[in-house]
This record gives C-alpha cells, structure tokens and sequence, in this order.
C-alpha cells in the first residue's frame, strides 16, 4: 500500500506553470530521491506534498495512517536559522509540537521522545550547545532529530547536504540510510545524482513534468539516467557493482 | 541613592508610570525577541507612527486616546504584516511610506485644532503625567493579557519564530500565531507609547532582546534575561530621569544603550 500517491499534479510558482502532470506513490519504506536540474520544480513539489505551497490541479493522498501533519521535514537552510539563539535541545523538541495540541507546555512523553531523536542520531552530547554555534554537518543532524520527532513514518529532505564537505556529507547519506533501514520513508531532493542512486531504491526525475519514476535499477539504464548521470557504459557499470557493495554490507551489518 | 528612590516613591504618578511602565517593559521585550529575529524590528517602528497619528486625532476629537488607538494600530499591525510577508512589495519600503504618513497626518490634525502645543511634544517623546487613573487600569489589564497570552503559546511562538516553513508542514497554524504576535505588540505599543513617546518606544522592544541575544544562546535564556533586563533599565530609566531631571523615554533609552553596550563587552568574552 501507498503512503503518499500523487496523481496529475500541477503546480505553478509566481504564476508560471513549474510542474505539469507529476504523478508517483510512495510505499512503506521506500528511498525516494527527487532529481533534476535547478529549477526543475523540486522544491515546489515536496512544498506541494507538505501543504506549504497550493496545487494547481491533480491530489495528494495520504495513507497507511500518514497523516499530512505527521510528517518530518527537513527544509533548506534559511538565513535567519543561522543566528539564532537556541538550544539543541529546544531546536529538537519543537518538532514535538504536533503532538501537544492546545496544551501550552510539552510532558515528559515528549521530552523523552526528543531525547530518544537525539542519542538515534548520536547527537545527545550536544544538547544543551547552542545550535548556531554547531558545524554545518551538526545542524542538520539537529534538524533531522527533529525532523524525526514529528513523524516516525517518513520524512522529507531538501538538499541536506547543501553546503557539507564530502565526508560529512557521506556520513549524513549513511544515517539517513540507517533510518530508511529502520523502516522510516524518505523522500530526498539531491543534486547529487551518484550519490542519490547509491543510496535510493526509487527515482523520480523531473523537469517540470515528469522524466522517470521507477526503480533505481532501471533509472540507470533508461535515456533520462544515461543523460542526466552524464556517464559513460563503464561508469554506469562500476555505480551498480559500488551500490551492490554497499548493499552486501548492510546486509552483514 | 535610597533616599532618591524613597522620595520617588512617595508620588503618586510616578509610582504610576513605574507600574504601567514596568509591565509594558516586560511584555515588548518578551515580543521583541521574537520580533527582532523574525526580521520584523521595523514593525515596531512603523506601529508607533501609525499610534502618534491615531493619538493626535483622538485629542483633537477630544475622543478617549487608548480606546482609539487601538483598534487603528491593531489594524495598521495586520496591514504590515501582510505587506512583510508578500515580497512583491519592498516591506521596508511600505513600513517607511505608512510610518511618516501616519506622523504627517497627525501633525496637520493637530496644527490644524489645538495647534501645535505641549501635547505633540508628549506623543512624540513621551510624558510620565500622560496617564490617567483609567489609562492605567486598562493598560494593566492589557499588559496581563499579553503576558498571559504569550507564556500559554510560548512553545508554538518559538517554532513560528524559528522555522515558519516546518511548523506550517507540521500542521502549526502559523498565520494566526503570526497575527497574534502583531497583535499583542500592536497594544504593547500603544499602552507604552505615552511614556516613551512615539519616536522611542520601539527601542523597548529592539535593546532588550538584542542585549540578551549578544550574551545567552538560548532561546529561553534569551526570553528570560531580556525580561528582566528591560524591567530593570526601565526603572533606572526612570530613577535617572528624576534625579537629573531629564525627559523619562530618553533616559530609559539611554540605560538600555549602556546595558546594549555592557552585554556586547560579556558577549565577547570567550567561554568554555
């Protein structure tokens, strides 16, 4: 069954059409990367799914017991984030505030649950840090433990790893796969097309209608992934031996 | 120092002002928090503006000033707000228009009735004798009111304040704690407004927040410290004034630029 199924989605940005006729669905588990070129209407669907940003036309259905208010999200670094003054701890909780309703404070069960977020993403050590002061890489751990305490049944990232280095970068990619290994749905916009079909099992690429929606496997060897991956027969060979690997590992793991 | 503080005491309309005062202190700063880190400092601003011309026709109307200013200022707060939140429209730039517009009309009503007298003078800078008996209970009726309002939906205000985008996905109606944040600093504003006068009730609501933000880096440590910050400037602000002799919103202001400058001084000391 599907928890989230797009059908025929249209979307317009500042009056221009951006996304015509998008359809996918994603299952319990699934990892689906959100690929395609700048301005391609990425941003504007996972908007879209959230309720953030108007459909033209076309419906969003949620299922499976996701519900619209009960996902986490991961949003793009904004400017105004990265002077402000809080805690770890109250960056995290504020992902808890779905669950309190009108009550004005939050209860123990929400506090445990933040702090349940924090050690899942080996952050607990940073609770009472200020979160401007953390490093890039460390704030979106933030973001994504609270990210996590909104939802545990999926979670939407818009280029996470905008801004990291390369190995913080990986290390992000690897927790976010532990999560989707734990049963956690993610969907994940990524310019980092290597990097999205190592670690996705679904690929939707866009380009303000859709170009490919299927499994990984396939998006590699159909015109849209050849194109976009930019890569000769031999590279595209060593992706799927590398993601084979790495499969086998967590396997053992 | 004490025989000071005792002989202030023993006035009835500075005790007065010192109460209303202290409350209004209190609730700008709590809202200037948000407000200075949402970028909406200039609100504030422009709110006092539009307070100074809904003031000065009440007087000439010879209607109650607190009850028109209200709802005018109130009004004014949802217009800015919106103009902020659509960026087609330079929000700086429209704050700008609506704040000396509003000055302007004020100053033409005025001229034109009383003429420009001792009352324009205490819009724009401020007059502890402003208030009466009445002015004071409602204003610290309203002054509760905003406190209250702001500890029951302090959690929902600091996820609006620190990622609108993921509260709204997570289903926080942020459109409404966004007009209730406009809201209650639409009435801080007013209600503060005669003793600190128009042109400097809005450093009530930037020093405060902007001290503490250069010294606590948390959001509760923020909240917590400029309230009692801004308490404590507002009442040297005013024992200052006494013993000196000087206007009473100017020297408020002036304490909260020292204890801005103190805490920057704290704030640059490397800690563990």
């Amino acid at each position: 069954m599907a928890q989230i199924t797009a059908q025929n989605v249209s979307m317009s940005y500042e009056k221009k059409l951006v996304l015509e006729e998008v359809s996918f669905e994603v299952l319990q588990g699934d990892y689906l990367c959100i690929v395609g070129e700048n301005g391609s209407g990425k941003t504007t669907l996972m908007k879209g799914i959230l309720g953030l940003m108007p459909l033209k036309s076309g419906t969003i259905r949620f299922e499976e017991g996701v519900k619209i208010n009960h996902i986490g999200y991961l949003p793009q670094q904004t400017v105004v984030q990265r002077d402000f003054p809080a805690s770890v701890f109250e960056v995290v909780l504020s992902g808890c505030l779905n669950r309190i309703g009108m009550r004005p404070f939050y209860s123990g069960q929400e506090k445990s649950a933040a702090m349940k977020n924090l050690q899942k993403l080996g952050i607990e050590n940073l609770k009472k840090k200020s979160y401007k002061e953390l490093s890039g890489g460390q704030q979106q751990r933030v973001l994504l433990a609270r990210a996590l305490c909104a939802t545990e049944k999926i979670v939407l990232l818009d280029e996470p790893a905008a801004g990291l280095d390369p190995i913080v970068t990986s290390e992000l990619y690897r927790i976010i796969r532990e999560l989707n290994q734990e049963g956690v749905s993610v969907i994940m916009i990524s310019h980092d097309v290597k990097a999205a079909v190592e670690n996705a099992n679904k690929i939707l690429h866009i380009g303000n209608s859709i170009e490919f929606f299927g499994l990984t496997e396939d998006y590699l060897s159909c015109e849209a992934g050849i194109r976009f991956l930019g890569q000769s027969q031999g590279d595209r060979f060593s992706i799927h031996k590398e993601r084979r690997s790495k499969k086998g590992e967590t396997d053992y793991a | 120092m004490l025989e000071l503080i005792g002989e202030l005491f023993s006035y009835s309309f500075i005790l007065r002002a010192l109460l209303v005062g202290m409350l209004v202190a209190l609730c700008s700063a709590l809202l200037g928090v948000s407000l200075v880190l949402k970028r909406y400092s200039m609100i504030g601003d422009g709110l006092s503006h539009v307070g100074f011309g809904a003031l000065s026709v009440a007087m000439a109307m010879n209607l109650a000033p607190l009850q028109v200013s209200i709802p005018v200022v109130v009004a004014a707060a949802f217009l800015l707000l919106r103009i902020s939140e659509n960026s087609k429209i330079k929000g700086d730039a429209a704050i700008a228009l609506i704040a000396s517009s509003s000055i302007a009309i004020g100053v033409i009503v005025t001229s034109l009735t009383s003429g420009m007298n001792a009352d324009v003078y205490n819009f724009l800078f401020g007059s502890i004798l402003a208030m009466s008996q009445g002015d004071v209970f409602l204003s610290i009726i309203l002054s509760i009111i905003v406190l209250l309002l702001f500890l029951f939906f302090y959690h929902k205000i600091f996820a609006v304040t620190f990622d609108e985008n993921f509260a709204k996905a997570t289903g926080t109606k942020v459109g409404i704690y966004n007009m209730m944040i406009a809201l209650l600093t639409a009435v801080t504003i007013v209600v503060g407004m005669r003793i600190m006068g128009a042109l400097l009730i809005s450093s009530l609501i930037i020093f405060p927040a902007l001290s503490s933000m250069r010294m606590f880096r948390s959001f509760r440590g923020v909240i917590i410290f400029s309230a009692l910050l801004s308490i404590v400037c507002f009442f040297w602000g005013i024992v200052a004034s006494y013993a000196f002799d000087t206007p009473a919103g100017a020297s408020i202001v002036i304490v909260n630029l020292m204890a801005f400058g103190i805490s920057s001084v704290i704030g640059l000391i490397p800690r563990s």
